[in-house]
């Protein structure tokens, strides 16, 4: 037994990609020596990009999923030998999918579910209406789920994870592919559900860094299967010294590479904007000398320099100074 | 308390079962495929009647045998439905509705969640059975008189046989936690060789004598002669048709049917658990595969 909501050992988990033709057996370590402690009444965020073992550190935490190596405890449970005895703790929510039986209504959808946890109809029902109501989804209760929107069945969804009023609930990138005002209304229940309790427990991923500094008591950066720093938003802020963070905003250049070899850097990004053709580089420093070569190189590219300002690290430049790259696709700009 | 949850997650997902049977389109269409299916299906067994009754020698003119096939045939419906109806829960439930990973960690027990959905399965298919056989007593000219069905056993017999059905199809869910959807053929397979060797519709004897052996130690083999003792009565013309059964007391029918149900519900315990863990092992509790 462990006092903590969610704990994981040296926890690993393999796998192995089927023989395809002409391509030999891949083995990819989704999770390598995971270390994780999470407190019961802490919102604890996964931060990562698309690829780093999050999705797989969820389903390993909620049974779905056995780990190849190492132990993790739920709820002071072995997700290994103990499954049975976890799920009555927790409950998950999954992102950018669209779950849910179309021919049943939004409420007989719910009460179903419920009725796996054995809640008692009338309460079930009770919650069901409070929940749909948060979520704005109250005159959707008795429509078909297949006629909903992704974003109305990502809600029901919130519904049916939180509706179980769950010890520890386990959020995958759950504002994947919301528009803003539906991201920011689960954003905004999740925060206020977790205060409302004593040791209600969220713990959930996210590759949207503003997501995780926005929401999260503590978060662990991980990336390719390990988990590289855990600490509050503002401590692993304050690894980056605020005078190396410098951004550039540039326009008319085509390729930017070409500045992130100079000496000096410790850490470069650069995310293109199409629409406005505008580059932004942040760069993290080690030596300010570095700033006038950086300047001509910029100019010898034919980029016109837009702005340029030191500014306050963020979780990306955090992100950029474990990894050496940056945490979003260019092309994935969502806040 | 721990009975109650069980009973609560049994009737849940029957009812939802139901719903998914019944609820799909709208309640007319759903009348026609309970009634129009099975009716077209007996169409095919006409065909087969001739043609076996002329290969017997006998020409069309052979009652015993037509209801020997008749009820077979018809009995047949619950196998067919529930063997592909749990593989079809479980690859729906992964991939198409996406819900399976979510019942899956729910407290809920899952051998008994598919348990609900097949006993679901089961009911709809009486309709059609039902639907099926007065089809034949009425448009067929079967002779199958009410006074003559023995209701105790075909009671006993029927609650036995589906039991087994069930095992079977629980055993192959826990197959199916492993399969990708359409990877198939295992469960046609499956039901294939019941239908071929159980006696659903050619006589056992008819079939060459190797397959015997197997067609004495599959349990629907003894269900549906029980059955057809039920419907027709013991020493009857369609009960005594098969002479490889037709020896058999009928006691002696319902403990080799009880034995080999109890059998395959121990069997189906372990397979389910079985695919459950190498499931949960490989990652294939939400598996899609996306073709
Ligand atoms: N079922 C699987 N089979 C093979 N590789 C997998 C499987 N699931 C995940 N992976 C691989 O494991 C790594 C981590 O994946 P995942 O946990 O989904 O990352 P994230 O959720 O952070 O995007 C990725 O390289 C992914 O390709
Ligand atoms: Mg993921």
């Amino acid at each position: 037994m462990t006092s903590y909501a969610v704990e994981t050992r040296e926890l690993c988990r393999t796998f192995t990609s089927k023989e395809k033709r002409g391509e030999p057996k891949k083995v990819v370590n989704a999770l390598e020596n995971a270390n994780l402690t999470v407190k019961p009444g802490e919102l604890f965020g996964v931060l990562g990009p698309n690829g780093a073992g999050k999705t797989t550190l969820i389903k390993i935490l909620s049974t779905l999923l056995l780990p190849t190596k190492g132990e993790a405890f739920v709820h002071g449970h072995s997700v290994k030998t103990e499954s049975h005895k976890i799920r009555y703790h927790i409950n998950m929510v999954c992102g950018g999918e669209s779950s849910g039986y179309g021919l049943l209504t939004v409420r007989e959808n719910l009460w179903m579910f419920s009725q796996f946890y054995g809640i008692p109809s009338k309460l079930a029902k009770g919650r069901i209406d409070e929940l749909l109501g948060v979520m704005n989804l109250q005159d959707k209760g008795d429509a078909k789920v297949r006629t909903l929107s992704t974003g109305m069945r990502q809600k029901m969804n919130m519904v049916r994870g939180f509706m179980t009023d769950p010890a520890i609930i386990f959020l995958d990138e759950p504002t994947l592919g919301l528009d803003v005002t539906t991201s920011r209304q689960i954003r905004l229940f999740v925060k206020e559900w977790v205060k409302a309790e004593t040791d209600r427990t969220v713990l959930l991923t996210t590759h949207y860094m503003m997501e995780a500094d926005e929401l999260c008591d503590r978060i662990a950066i991980i990336d390719k299967g390990t988990v590289l720093a855990c600490d509050t938003p503002e401590n692993l802020k304050r690894r980056v010294k605020r005078e190396s963070v410098l951004r550039i905003e540039v326009t008319g250049m085509g390729d930017a590479k070409p500045v992130s070899g100079i000496k000096g850097i410790h850490a470069f990004n650069a995310i293109t904007d199409p629409a406005k053709g505008v580059t932004t580089i942040s760069l993290i420093l080690d030596e300010e000398s570095a700033i006038s070569d950086i300047l001509s190189a910029i100019t010898k590219g034919g980029g016109r320099i837009q702005a340029m300002q030191k500014t306050d690290p963020t979780l990306e430049d955090v992100f950029i100074t474990l990894v050496g790259r940056g945490l979003e696709n260019d092309n994935d700009n969502q806040p | 308390m721990a009975m109650r949850n069980l009973w609560r997650t049994f009737k849940n997902s029957a009812w939802l079962g139901w719903q998914m049977e019944s609820n799909w389109a709208d309640p007319y269409l759903f009348a026609i495929y309970s009634i129009v299916k099975p009716i077209a299906g007996t169409l095919i067994l006409v065909f087969m009647y001739i043609f076996l009754s002329y290969a017997g020698g006998g020409g069309p003119t052979n009652p015993s045998l037509f209801g020997y096939m008749y009820l077979g045939n018809a009995l047949f419906m619950y196998v067919a439905q529930v063997l592909f109806g749990v593989t079809w829960v479980i690859h729906d439930d992964r991939e198409h509705y996406q819900t399976l990973k979510y019942i899956y960690i729910s407290p809920a027990n899952f051998y008994v969640y598919i348990l609900g959905r097949s006993v679901s399965k089961i009911a709809v298919t009486t309709i059609g059975v039902i639907v099926t056989i007065i089809f034949g007593v009425t448009a067929l000219g079967i002779q199958m008189p009410l006074s003559n069905i023995s209701w105790p056993l075909m009671l006993l017999g029927m609650s036995i046989g589906l039991a087994c059905i069930i095992a079977f199809g629980l055993a192959l869910a826990g197959v199916s936690f492993l399969t990708a959807r359409h990877a198939g053929g295992m469960n046609e397979g499956i039901a294939g060789i019941f239908y071929l060797f159980c006696g659903a519709i050619f006589p056992i004897t008819v079939l060459p004598s190797w397959s015997w052996p197997l067609a004495s130690v599959l349990p629907i083999t003894y269900w549906l002669y029980v059955m057809r003792v039920a419907f027709f009565g013991l020493g009857s013309g369609v009960a005594s048709y098969d002479a490889m059964l037709a020896g058999y007391d009928i006691m002696q029918g319902l403990l080799i049917l009880t034995v080999s149900t109890l059998i395959f519900i121990a069997l189906s315990f372990v397979i389910f658990r079985f695919g459950d863990y190498m499931a949960r092992k490989k990652g294939l509790i939400d598996m899609t595969t996306g073709y």
